[in-house]
C-alpha cells in the first residue's frame, strides 16, 4: 500500500526565473511508493503552478516571510489543521531563516521539515563567503560589502574591472566600471536591501552541483550539470550533467566538514587552468533539479524521506549527459479561478477536480 | 603516444561530447578515423602510415593536416596529459 503524505510546497512562480516548487513537485509526484496530496504555498495570485495541471491539489496564499513570522506561521497553522501537512519544503532562499527558526513549532503543529542549521544558513551567505572559504579550505573569489554608495570609488584600489555586484539574496550583474557599480547598487539594494556584495570576476566556465546532505556528513545525493543556455537573468534555460571528480569531491567534502542536511545548491566556476572557486552556496534544491531525476537521482524524493525520518541510502551514480530544455506555455483560465483565490486565498486546483 | 580522455565520449557519427565539461564537438569522418586510431593506441608513424596506405595523399598534406587536428583537440583539452 502506498503511503499518504501531504506536502507543502512553496515556490510555485514557475517564470524565466523559476522557484524551484514545481521541479520539486514534479519529482515527489514520480516517486514510488508515496501517495501524495500537495498543497502548494503561494505569496502571487499569478504564479504559474497554481494553475497547472497535476502539480498541486490545492494553494492557499501565505504572506510574506517579512510580514512577521507570527503571521506567517499563523497562516501555516490554519492550513494544517485543514489539510493536516506531514512535510513542508520551503523553496525561497528569503523565507527559510523563518522555516528553519520555526521548525520546532512546525514539529508541534504535526509539520516535518528537512532543513540546514541556522548556523549553516549564515555561514554560507555571500557577504561571509571568503571567511567560509577559510574555514573549510575552498577558494573563493575576493568580495567586499558595501552598504553605502559612497564606498563605491574605493573599490578601485582593491578591484580590477570587471566586478560582481550582488544581492543579499538575489540578483547579480557585471559591472564594469564605478557608474555601473552604483547604478546596479541602488537597483538590487532597492528590491533586496543591503548590503551589497562586490564579488571578483573570476573567468571561466560555471558549474553547478545539487546536492541533498543527511546532516550526519554523508551526501545523499550529488549530480553536477553546466548551463549550456542562460536567460538575460543567468538563469539555466537548457542544461547537461557533468562529472568532474574534483568538482564532486569538493562537493562531498563540504557536506561532509558542515554536516550539511538539506538540499543545496554549489555554484562554482572552474578557471582554465582546471581550479575550482565557489562563487554561491544556495541552501535549498535549485530549480533544475528535475535534471537530477532525469539523471537518476531523485533528490526531492530523498529529501522527503530524510524529514520523515528514514534512513535514506546515498545515491552514487546518474547518467552523465542527461539533458534539460525549457519551455513557455501559455495556459488558459478563467477568471472564476483567480477570483476565487483572490477573494479566499485558496483555490482548488480544477484540473485535477475535472479528472476524478 | 596521444590518447583521447577517458571521459569523452566519441559516436559513430563523429559527436563528440565532453562528460566532465558538458561541451560538445562534431568530428568530420576523417577526424573519426583518426580519433579511433589514437584510442587504439596507434602512435604518429603509424596513423600517417594508416592515411597514406588508405587515401590519396601525400606525407606532407598529412602531417600538416594531422598536426593542425591536434593542436585544436589540445586546445580544447581533449588529450590524456
Amino acid at each position: 500500500m502506498k503511503k499518504q503524505l501531504t506536502i507543502a510546497i512553496t515556490g510555485l512562480n514557475n517564470t524565466d526565473n523559476p522557484g524551484p516548487g514545481i521541479p520539486v513537485i514534479r519529482s515527489l509526484r514520480e516517486a514510488k511508493g508515496f501517495d501524495l496530496r500537495i498543497i502548494g504555498l503561494a505569496y502571487e495570485n499569478l504564479e504559474p503552478g497554481i494553475y497547472m495541471e497535476d502539480m498541486v491539489d490545492k494553494t492557499y496564499q501565505i504572506p510574506y516571510p517579512s510580514g512577521g513570522a507570527d503571521v506567517l506561521l499563523e497562516r501555516i497553522q490554519y492550513i494544517t489543521d485543514k489539510e493536516h501537512i506531514d512535510v513542508l519544503i520551503p523553496n525561497f532562499d528569503a523565507e527559510l531563516y523563518t522555516f528553519m527558526k520555526a521548525e520546532k513549532r512546525l514539529l508541534e503543529m504535526g509539520i516535518h521539515t528537512f532543513l540546514p542549521t541556522i548556523e549553516q544558513f549564515e555561514e554560507r551567505h555571500k557577504a561571509v563567503l571568503p571567511k567560509y572559504g577559510e574555514k573549510y579550505g575552498i577558494n573563493v573569489p575576493k568580495s567586499t560589502n558595501l552598504t553605502s554608495v559612497s564606498d563605491i570609488r574605493k573599490l578601485k584600489k582593491e578591484y580590477e574591472f570587471p566586478v560582481l555586484v550582488k544581492g543579499k539574496f538575489y540578483d547579480a550583474h557585471i559591472a564594469y566600471n564605478d557608474e555601473q557599480v552604483t547604478s546596479y547598487f541602488n537597483k538590487i539594494s532597492a528590491k533586496w536591501g543591503l548590503p551589497i556584495i562586490i564579488q571578483e570576476f573570476i573567468k571561466g566556465t560555471e558549474v553547478n552541483v545539487v546536492a541533498l546532505g543527511d546532516g550526519e556528513g554523508n551526501t545523499i545525493g550529488a549530480v553536477g550539470m553546466r548551463k549550456q543556455f542562460i536567460t538575460d537573468k543567468g538563469k539555466a534555460w537548457g542544461g547537461i550533467t557533468i562529472k568532474d571528480d574534483k568538482m564532486m569531491d569538493i562537493t562531498y567534502k563540504l557536506i561532509e566538514q558542515t554536516k550539511w542536511r538539506g538540499g543545496m545548491e554549489l555554484e562554482m566556476i572552474r578557471t582554465n587552468d582546471g581550479k575550482y572557486y565557489m562563487i554561491e552556496i544556495n541552501p535549498r534544491i535549485p530549480a533544475w533539479v528535475y535534471l537530477a531525476v532525469g539523471a537518476g537521482q531523485n533528490i526531492p524524493e530523498a529529501l522527503l524521506r530524510l524529514a520523515m525520518g528514514e534512513k535514506v541510502a546515498p545515491m552514487t551514480s546518474y547518467t552523465l549527459g542527461t539533458m534539460f530544455v525549457r519551455y513557455s506555455f501559455d495556459m488558459i483560465g478563467d477568471i472564476s479561478q483567480f477570483e476565487k483565490l483572490s477573494m479566499t486565498g485558496e483555490l482548488e486546483n480544477i484540473h485535477k477536480k475535472t479528472k476524478q | 603516444m596521444m590518447k583521447i580522455k577517458k571521459n569523452i565520449a566519441v559516436s559513430e557519427s563523429g559527436f563528440v561530447f565532453d562528460a566532465g565539461t558538458g561541451e560538445t564537438y562534431s568530428l568530420n569522418p576523417v577526424g573519426v578515423e583518426i580519433v579511433k586510431l589514437m584510442n587504439e593506441g596507434k602512435n604518429q608513424e603509424e596513423i600517417s602510415n594508416y592515411f597514406l596506405s588508405n587515401y590519396e595523399v601525400s606525407q606532407g598534406i598529412f602531417e600538416s593536416a594531422y598536426f593542425d587536428f591536434v593542436s585544436i583537440l589540445n586546445q580544447y583539452n581533449l588529450i590524456e596529459r
